[in-house]
């Protein structure tokens, strides 16, 4: 049962995650990469990571790739914008090689070794335990990150004014 | 029987897709996209470690990763809207200035 859904929510990862890099369209790519972050999401959440796979979904597929959509629309870019070469067939045969290379090596390390996960408490991955640890072990790391998008915010406000 | 490595190998392929797309693509929109691609595959290891060792730092540091992608994607969106005013394009092959 859960390699059958490890297999069906990896191949859609990977299919999208294709998809982003082939369409030529770049809504059609955004549209792929929501599904390949539903699909991580999926795979945290199999992970036992609950707390992330909830966060994937509310900031990744929504916040990060509505801003995403929202520039693409507003952009509103013309048929000759879109327009690429079609990719040089050596880069990708040469891609595909490298690719299969790293597969097969990876295989062949993996098959050598049993990493079969652990057993663990209930309460791994769940909201109380890793909020828990972000306010006391990570306090200093997160209020740095608040800071940092403070500095975000001002920096896009700035950047997307009429006078630059 | 999934273990470690099923997530692992999800993981490089993810990153080696996201960076073909980094190299491959001349749109700087769909570079973006692939610049969260790659951060998704780290984030996707740090966890699959996170529960092979029972220790959720792990979680945490993809947390923080999943904060700096949204900074990063705000300043980086600010950015395209100003080249795409001031060029008119967004094809990376066009933005040459730097050149010569």
């Amino acid at each position: 049962m859960e390699s059958i859904l490890f297999y069906i929510f990896g191949g859609l990862t990977v299919a999208t995650a294709l998809g982003v890099v082939f369409f030529r369209n770049p809504i059609s790519s955004a549209a792929s990469l929501v599904l390949s972050f539903f699909g991580i999401a999926a795979l945290y959440a199999m992970l036992n990571a609950h707390f992330l796979a909830v966060i994937q979904v509310l900031v990744y597929a929504g916040a990060i790739m509505v801003l995403f959509i929202f520039v693409i629309m507003l952009l509103n870019l013309q048929a000759d914008e879109l327009h690429e070469k079609p990719f040089p067939k050596i880069y990708l045969l040469l891609t595909g090689l490298v690719l299969l290379a790293f597969l097969f090596a990876f295989a062949q390390l993996f098959q050598s070794a049993q990493w079969i996960f652990p057993p663990i408490s209930e309460s791994f991955g769940s909201i109380k335990a890793v909020g828990r640890l972000l306010f006391t072990e990570y306090l200093v790391p997160f209020e740095y990150s608040s800071i940092l998008l403070l500095v975000a915010v001002i920096a896009g406000v700035v950047l997307a004014k009429k006078e630059l | 029987m999934i273990g470690l490595q099923h997530y692992l190998i999800v993981s490089a392929i993810l990153f080696a897709i996201g960076m073909a797309g980094l190299i491959l693509r001349r749109n700087i929109l769909v570079i973006f996209m692939s610049i969260e691609l790659l951060l998704n595959a780290t984030n996707l290891s740090f966890i699959a470690f996170s529960r092979f060792r029972g220790d959720m730092g792990g979680q945490v540091a993809s947390f923080f990763v999943i904060a700096v992608a949204a900074a990063e994607a705000a300043v980086g969106l600010a950015i395209v809207i100003a080249i795409f005013r001031n060029r008119g394009t967004v094809k990376i092959n066009e933005l040459d200035l730097m050149k010569n």
